[in-house]
Order: structure tokens, then C-alpha cells, then sequence
């Protein structure tokens, strides 16, 4: 990575660095140390003092079973998030691959959900299955089922999931087809004149070669699922009805900023560091690189 | 040789588009329709285009107590061009540092940069919001962005891309005289052109969707983004005026997803460039 | 216009020493060419005097003015580079003015110099044209160009012809040349194309190794070659070498391969290398006999490679004029007065003592 020609000087790299480190130094070293700190110790019921407890708030915290539900259920969220929109993301791309007419448009037409904002997702998704409102809602309950996402759990989590993942389609969409065009065209030759058929080829040969694309993916995804999707939730839901779809980003949220309870969110802030720290590890043990997202 | 259409892969495309298309067509003609007639069950996805005079309205007044959409829509604009550029701007300094000077300690604030990955406000949020309160940045324009600027991976793109400018270059440039500023600005910076309009897309669609930030840190209602103000609309279970509603939606969401579109080719090749 | 010098020069990366010693001096207007294999040190050798790299130890003089310290930007010097290292987004005119530009110079100035020099090089047409629009010869021209209009008092040319073809190599090899000579302006030129070399310079200076093999003219050079390296780098085919001994008071070899070569003088030495070039060896007259591998017709000569028989490890090539037709065994003269006799152990050319 190193060049052969530099230019000379030691205080003007300085200075170009500056402004960068500073915004990084007060804004993520700076809280994130602060929340380990905070989450080592308890103040008291005035905010006058503190007292160090070593990781009994880590012990609260994974004793309590609505964390460990919590987690449960972000890991069922951020699985369905991923498979849901990846799968239909694969489907287009596979589609709009092939050499058919009109294959910009369509292109351009898959691509501009890019552009919408997960709270703006939901926002979206609520005017569809809205129970009173909603288009399809309202023809769901017309027809006899029961559905309404403000009181049946289920029937909300779906409906964060559905939101969740339809904004992320695209972005998938788009990896998927890039990883697609740059398999060689010889490749798949090849394997037609080998006789490999339709389904039979695309299972042996064109998805082992999407590999290293969905294994980005998949880590695109997961991140996405489990911290990006705040606004999606938190608009439809609040995390509601009950805890039904209080993911931990959620449950952060709520515990410190509504209900103020710093030790316990600061831990559940070290937890989630740890598992970012965890999977950008993963990450980088098998893809060595990563790309703006 | 005409070969017959492939019937399945429009089908399959069509349905696609559709899935996308469909919620926002919905908006749309809902935002033409009557507000009584929608909560009582009405929606219908046949506009009503003499209706449209409701753009004009939301945009201009205060409809279900939000500040009026032009100036949500001017919040949200100015955020995620400050967020673009400065982000742009920090990780180009930052990345021409590390790649074109020789210094101490150059790694090591490469790595204080690179580590940052694994930091994203929704792991940091409490402790965020003290320092927020500690530089009095709560409730003002400045901490809608400021905070959001550093970037570890605008400067990894930004890294990559000034790697793979030929030492020639710099050599030729420096016996033709330039120096290290004169050389950013004259050669790195045009050079550089596309891949910083790709990531001004990805980025700009990044600051107009922030929520979970302005929600921490601007409780102001003067400060409200577009998609903050839409999700306080859609909270309000009463009397809601739903075409009022609708058509802020359909404003909130044209101008990122006119960005993409028309800054599709930089945009695609940019976002999957890092990856291939 | 100036004259260059190379004082004590030394150059490491780390451990390694790259260039070992080179003291150089180059007059007004003459064109030294840097010529060796890949990783003899000829780049950084021209990378130390443009400026982009400083030496470990030495002094470099241009125009009598000591410019070891300086930046390659006030070195007044210009540079060729193998890829050119067009600026892609300026257009031919300003890569050329950009330099001009830079140093201050009016607008005026600025385009009367450029429009001197691509008059100077047939690009006229091409001055609004980006790099990307130009073919390889011209760019190469752009580069040059961008060279010339700065005026300096030394080019300094990084195997500018090596992204070219064949073809266009050898054109832009004599279109350089004659633009050196009409400009006058002295260069250095690297590479590692002897051809491009022999042709080229006014002198050689042959790198092995980060040592100086050879310094003199290129006839020079052909003729006496310093040492077995430069006499195998230069001259195609490569000289052949025959392993033997000086014996009758040093005025004959006796090669290992049976035959005695009376040589022209006496020489001092033991254990010697000959070296005799393909075109000085006859088919006919009995030194050798050759068992033939290979019949190379090049239309006007022909090759014929084989090994001395009995001596899998002499491999011999001989290059005579017309037609040879299939045959197995030759029978090979020596022009003795045409044999080189380099030490067998230092490599080193011993020349009859007077």
C-alpha cells in the first residue's frame, strides 16, 4: 500500500488529519469510553455521587429475561430481515441479468428504494396495512382475518420485518446484479455446454461464484437489521404492542433516553459495541474489505 | 435470429417493480384524496389530480401542528448536504495524509480512524448525548451534523482511490513544481471526480434519512427533519389529516430518490466498486 | 543548457545498497544513456538526480549549482516518463502549460512556448484533445513536449519507449535523437534496450549490479566490452563464451574444448574466458565441431545454435550471411583476430600487454 514518491513535510499531513481525529475523538472515543466507564459503576438516586460495581450491571442485565428475550428476538429479527430481503433481491437480480429488453428501466425502477429512509419505509408500509386506513388492512379484516399490528405481536413484527426488508431489497438488488455481471461469461459457458440446465446451473455454478457477494451481504444485512432499522420500528411501533418488537437498539433507546436508567444502558451499549466489534471481525477474517454503505 | 421474449423475467420484473412502486403510488393518490373519507376507510389507488392543490397547502402551512414542509424540507436539505460535504471533505484530507506523507505516528491515526467502524451512534447513544449537552450542541443545526461528519469509511474509499494513482503522476507534477495543496486541488481532486459523486449520492441518501440522531439530540421543532416530522404526524392517532400526511410523504421522499436516479451511473458503480 | 556531475553517489533502501558508487560527469549537450537489467539500480540512479529520491551519500552538480538538497522542482529539470504520467483530465495544452503555469509565466508566454513545441512535434492538431483521445506515439509526443516547453538544463528519460510497439519504438527513437541533438540540451536516458542504447547514446553507462560495468561510447563498448557482463549485454545474438587457458606465453588460448586459438599479442593471465561474437565465428575451418540444435533463417543471415560436441555446456551460436541448408554436424572457425579474453575468474577483459 505504500507509495514510492511522498511529499515532503511533517506538520501539513498534521493539520489535514486534524479535523477528522478531533470530530472522532470527541465524538466516538470520547462516548464510548464514557459508556464503559458508566456501565462499570452506579450513581445514586441524586446523580451526587457514583459507586463502582464492576460488571454487576452486566450481570443484571443477563439475568434479566427481557434482555435475553430482547436478544432472542433481534437475532429472529435481523435472520428474516436478511433472508427475507436478500432472497427477493437475488430472484430480481437473477432476472434482470438475463439479456431481455428493457433491462436499464427495469434497473433503474428496482434501484430507487435505495433512496428511502427505513422510518420512511414504515411510513409507507402503514398506509398499506394501516388496520383502519390501510389499503390491504382494511381488505384483510373486510375478509375475516384479524389483523391489526398495534395489538397482535406477531401480526407486528411481520409487519417491522416486512418494512424493514422491503427498504433493503435494493441495495441487495444492486450487489447482486454487480456480482452477477462479473461472473465471465465463459464460466457459464462452459457449464451449458458441460449440460448443466437452468436451476441445475444456478445452484452449482452461478451461486458458489455470488459467494463472496452474499457473504458481504449477508454481514451488510445483519448490521443493517439489527441497528439500522430503528426508525423502521420505532415509527410503526415503539417497540410495541408490549415488548413485541423491542429489538436491543430499541430497548437502548427506551431504557436510557425514556426511562433514563444510564448503568443499564450504558452496559447494553458495551454489549452492542462488543457484538459490532464481533462481526466487523468476522468480517474482516474473511473478506479482508469492505465498501461505503 | 429473433428470439421469442422471455415472458418469465418480465413477469418477474414487472412484479418487482411493482412491490416498490405500488406503497408510493398509494401515497400519492391518497394525498389527492379527502382526509374524512381516508380515515373512514376510503383510500383508493384512483388520484384525484384536481386535489393537488393539498402540495401547495402542506408546503406552505403548519398542517397537524409541524412546522410547514418547506421548512422541514430545508432542515433535511441542509443536513444532508452538510453531512455529504463534510464528511467528503474531512475523509479527503484525512485519506491525502495518510497516503501522500511520510510522518509519525501515520498508522496509528490511520487505525484511530479505521477502528471508528465499530462505532455507530446506535451503540453510543447515551453517552453521545452527555457529550452533545457538554458542548452545548443539543437543540442547534451545528449538532444535527457536526458529530455525524467523521467518517472511517469515506476515508478507506477515499484511501483505496489515491492509492491507485500512479506514482508518475505525483513524480511529474512534482518536478512540473507543484506542491503537496496544489496537487490535491489541481490533479488528486479531478481525478477523483467520479468516486466523489458517488459517494455524494450514498451519502446525501444517508443524511436525509437519518432519524434516530435528530431524535436525540434536536427535541426543538424548529429542527425537525422531514422524516421526523412525518413520523410525529403519523403518531397522532386522532384527527389525522391524512392527505395532509400523504403528500408530505411524497415530498419527503423525491428528493433523495431523485438523487439516486439521476446519479444512478456514478452511484452504482461507486457503491459496488469498494466491494468488487 | 549545462553539464551534469555525479560525485561519489551512493544510494541504500534499508540494508540494501542499491547503487554503490558512481562519479559521473556529463558536457553540454551530450546524451548519456543508463543501461542494465532490471534491478541494476539505472531508475533510481535518474530518480536520485531528478530529485525524487536523495541519495545516501554523494554530491549531484547541474550547471555547476549543487542541487543534492533541493526539490526536484527547482532542480530545472524535466522528465519522460515510461507510462508519460499525463495529468487525464487536462488537455494536451495544459499538460504541457501546467508546469509553465505553476512557475508564473503570462498567459502569452505560456502559449507561445506550447504552441513552439508542438509545433516542434506535430501536435497542433491535438491541443484540445485529453489524453484518453491520443494513441500511444502520441502521447508519448505529449510527454515530451511537456519536457521541452519548461526549457530545462537536463532531460532525464525513464524507458520512454518501452509501452510502445515495435514499430513505433524505433521511429520515436530516431525522432528523439534528432530533437536531442537540435535542442541540445543534455540528457540521461535509462533503459534496457541495448539497441535503443547503442543507438541513442553519445555514451554507455553500463549498470551491473549498482556498480558501473562500462562508461564509454557505444562503438567502445561493442568493440572492447569491459568486462563478460557488458560484452554478453550488448551485441544480438548474445557473444559466445568458451571456457580455457592462456598458453604459450600468453599468445594463445588453449580452450577446454580441445582447440589452441593463437591470439594477436601477448596477454598475462591463467584461466581465461574467450569471447568471440556470433558473426566472428566461420562455418568451416575446423576449430570446433558443432552438433546443430537449431537453423535460424533471418532472410539476408542465418543463425545456427548447436554445442560443441562432447561439451553439452558450450553452447554456441553462429551467424553467417545467405543460406545454410539441414545439416547436423558443422564445422566452425575462429577469427582469432575478433576473440575478447576476459579473466576466467574476475570476468574482467584482458587486453594484450604493448
Amino acid at each position: 500500500m505504500d507509495r514510492r514518491t511522498v511529499f515532503n513535510g511533517r506538520l501539513l499531513p498534521v493539520m489535514l488529519l486534524l479535523p477528522q481525529l478531533l470530530l472522532t475523538f470527541f465524538f466516538f472515543y470520547w462516548p464510548a469510553g464514557e459508556a464503559v466507564w458508566s456501565s462499570l459503576i452506579t450513581q445514586d438516586a441524586f446523580g451526587q455521587g457514583w459507586v463502582f460495581v464492576g460488571v454487576d450491571n452486566f450481570v443484571d442485565l443477563f439475568t434479566d429475561p427481557l434482555y435475553l428475550d430482547s436478544i432472542v428476538r433481534t437475532v429472529l429479527f435481523c435472520v428474516a430481515v436478511s433472508v427475507l430481503s436478500m432472497g427477493i433481491a437475488l430472484g430480481l437480480a437473477v432476472f434482470a441479468d438475463r439479456s431481455i429488453s428493457g433491462r436499464g428501466v427495469y434497473r433503474t425502477l428496482l434501484i430507487w428504494p435505495y433512496a428511502i429512509a427505513p422510518a420512511m419505509s414504515a411510513v409507507l408500509f402503514l398506509f398499506v396495512l394501516n388496520p383502519r386506513v390501510g389499503l390491504l388492512g382494511r381488505w384483510l379484516n373486510h375478509h375475516g382475518v384479524a389483523w391489526d399490528y398495534t395489538l397482535n405481536g406477531a401480526q407486528a413484527m411481520l409487519m417491522v420485518v416486512s418494512a424493514s426488508a422491503w427498504k433493503q431489497v435494493s441495495y441487495n438488488f444492486i450487489f447482486f446484479l454487480a456480482g452477477l455481471q462479473s461472473i465471465p461469461r465463459a464460466v457459464t459457458e462452459a457449464a451449458r455446454m458441460d449440460g448443466a440446465k437452468g436451476w441445475h446451473r444456478f445452484l452449482t455454478i452461478t451461486f458458489p461464484l455470488l459467494a463472496p457477494t452474499t457473504f458481504f451481504l449477508v454481514v451488510v444485512n445483519v448490521v443493517y437489521a439489527a441497528f439500522d432499522t430503528f426508525g423502521a420500528i420505532y415509527a410503526l411501533t415503539q417497540g410495541g404492542p408490549g415488548k413485541d418488537t423491542e429489538t436491543l437498539v430499541i430497548k437502548v433507546f427506551r431504557d436510557g433516553v425514556i426511562n433514563q436508567d444510564i448503568g443499564s444502558s450504558s452496559a447494553q451499549s458495551v454489549v452492542l459495541m462488543a457484538g459490532v466489534i464481533a462481526i466487523t471481525a468476522v468480517q474482516f477474517r474473511f473478506m479482508g474489505r469492505r465498501t461505503v454503505s | 435470429m429473433r428470439e421469442r421474449p422471455d415472458f418469465l423475467a418480465h413477469g418477474v420484473l414487472i412484479l418487482g417493480v411493482l412491490l416498490f412502486a405500488l406503497p408510493v403510488w398509494l401515497v400519492f393518490a391518497g394525498s389527492t384524496q379527502d382526509s374524512d373519507a381516508i380515515t373512514r376507510g376510503e383510500l383508493s389507488l384512483v388520484p384525484h389530480l384536481s386535489n393537488l392543490s393539498v402540495y401547495a397547502r402542506v408546503l406552505t402551512t403548519r398542517t397537524m401542528g409541524t412546522e410547514p414542509v418547506w421548512h422541514m424540507l430545508l432542515i433535511s436539505f441542509g443536513m444532508a448536504l452538510a453531512v455529504a460535504f463534510g464528511k467528503i471533505v474531512i475523509s479527503i484530507l484525512s485519506a491525502y495524509a495518510v497516503v501522500f506523507f511520510r510522518f509519525p505516528f501515520r498508522q496509528v491515526a490511520f487505525w484511530l480512524i479505521f477502528v471508528t467502524l465499530m462505532l455507530p451512534v446506535e451503540v453510543r447513544i447515551i453517552p453521545t448525548y452527555a457529550v452533545m449537552a457538554d458542548f452545548g450542541l443539543i437543540n442547534t443545526f451545528t449538532g444535527l451534523w457536526v458529530p455525524l461528519i467523521a467518517s472511517a469509511t469515506a476515508t478507506l474509499l477515499f484511501r483505496q482511490v489515491f492509492t491507485a494513482i500512479p506514482d508518475e503522476l505525483v513524480e511529474a507534477a512534482r518536478i512540473d513544481g507543484a506542491g503537496p495543496l496544489r496537487f490535491l486541488w489541481d490533479i488528486v481532486l479531478p481525478v477523483s471526480g467520479a468516486n466523489i459523486a458517488a459517494l455524494f449520492v450514498i451519502l446525501f441518501v444517508l443524511g436525509w434519512n437519518q432519524y434516530l440522531w435528530p431524535l436525540l439530540v434536536a427535541t426543538n421543532q424548529g429542527l425537525d427533519t422531514i422524516v421526523i416530522g412525518i413520523v410525529k404526524m403519523i403518531g397522532q392517532e386522532t384527527q389525522t389529516d391524512w392527505s395532509a400526511v400523504m403528500a408530505t410523504t411524497v415530498l419527503a421522499l423525491l428528493p433523495p430518490v431523485l438523487v439516486v436516479v439521476l446519479m444512478q451511473r456514478w452511484f452504482v458503480a461507486g457503491l459496488t466498486e469498494g466491494e468488487k | 543548457m549545462a553539464t551534469l556531475e555525479l560525485q561519489g553517489l551512493r544510494k541504500s533502501f534499508g540494508a540494501t545498497q542499491v547503487l554503490r558508487q558512481i562519479d559521473l560527469s556529463l558536457v553540454d549537450g551530450e546524451m548519456l544513456v543508463i543501461v542494465g537489467a532490471s534491478g541494476c539500480g539505472k531508475s533510481t540512479l535518474l530518480r536520485l538526480v531528478a530529485g525524487l529520491e536523495t541519495p545516501t551519500e554523494g554530491r549531484i552538480t547541474i550547471g555547476g549549482r549543487d542541487v543534492t538538497a533541493l526539490d526536484p522542482s527547482e532542480r530545472d529539470i524535466a522528465m519522460v516518463f515510461q507510462n508519460y504520467a499525463l495529468y487525464p483530465h487536462m488537455s494536451v495544452f495544459d499538460n504541457m502549460a501546467y508546469g509553465l503555469r505553476i512557475r508564473g509565466l503570462s498567459r502569452g508566454e505560456i502559449t507561445r512556448k506550447v504552441e513552439e513545441a508542438a509545433a516542434l512535434l506535430g501536435l497542433e492538431s491535438l491541443l484540445t484533445r485529453k489524453p484518453r483521445q491520443l494513441s500511444g506515439g502520441q502521447r508519448q509526443r505529449v510527454a515530451m513536449g511537456r519536457a521541452i516547453v519548461r526549457d530545462p538544463k537536463l532531460f532525464l528519460f525513464d524507458e520512454p519507449l518501452s509501452n510502445l510497439d515495435a514499430k513505433l519504438r524505433v521511429q520515436m527513437r530516431a525522432e528523439i535523437r534528432r530533437l536531442q541533438r537540435r535542442l541540445g540540451v543534455t540528457s540521461l536516458y535509462v533503459t534496457h534496450d541495448q539497441v535503443e542504447a547503442m543507438t541513442l547514446g553519445d555514451r554507455l553507462l553500463i549498470l551491473h549490479e549498482g556498480t558501473p560495468a562500462q562508461l564509454a561510447t557505444p562503438m567502445e563498448v561493442f568493440e572492447r566490452p569491459a568486462d563478460t557482463y557488458v560484452a554478453s549485454f550488448v551485441g544480438s545474438p548474445t557473444m559466445n563464451f568458451l571456457a580455457g587457458r592462456l598458453v604459450h606465453d600468453g599468445t594463445a588460448v588453449q580452450l577446454e574444448a580441445g582447440p589452441l586459438i593463437p591470439l594477436q599479442g601477448h596477454r598475462v593471465g591463467d584461466t581465461v574466458t574467450l569471447g568471440i561474437r556470433p558473426e566472428h565465428l566461420t562455418l568451416g575451418g575446423g576449430d570446433l565441431t558443432l552438433a546443430v540444435d537449431l537453423i535460424e533463417p533471418l532472410g539476408s543471415e542465418t543463425l545456427v545454435h548447436g554445442r560443441v560436441v562432447g561439451r553439452d555446456d558450450d553452447a554456441i551460436t553462429v551467424k553467417v550471411p545467405g543460406v545454410v541448408g539441414l545439416v547436423e554436424t558443422v564445422s566452425v572457425g575462429v577469427q582469432a583476430d575478433h576473440a575478447h579474453v576476459f579473466d576466467g575468474v574476475t570476468g574482467k577483459r584482458i587486453d594484450p600487454v604493448k
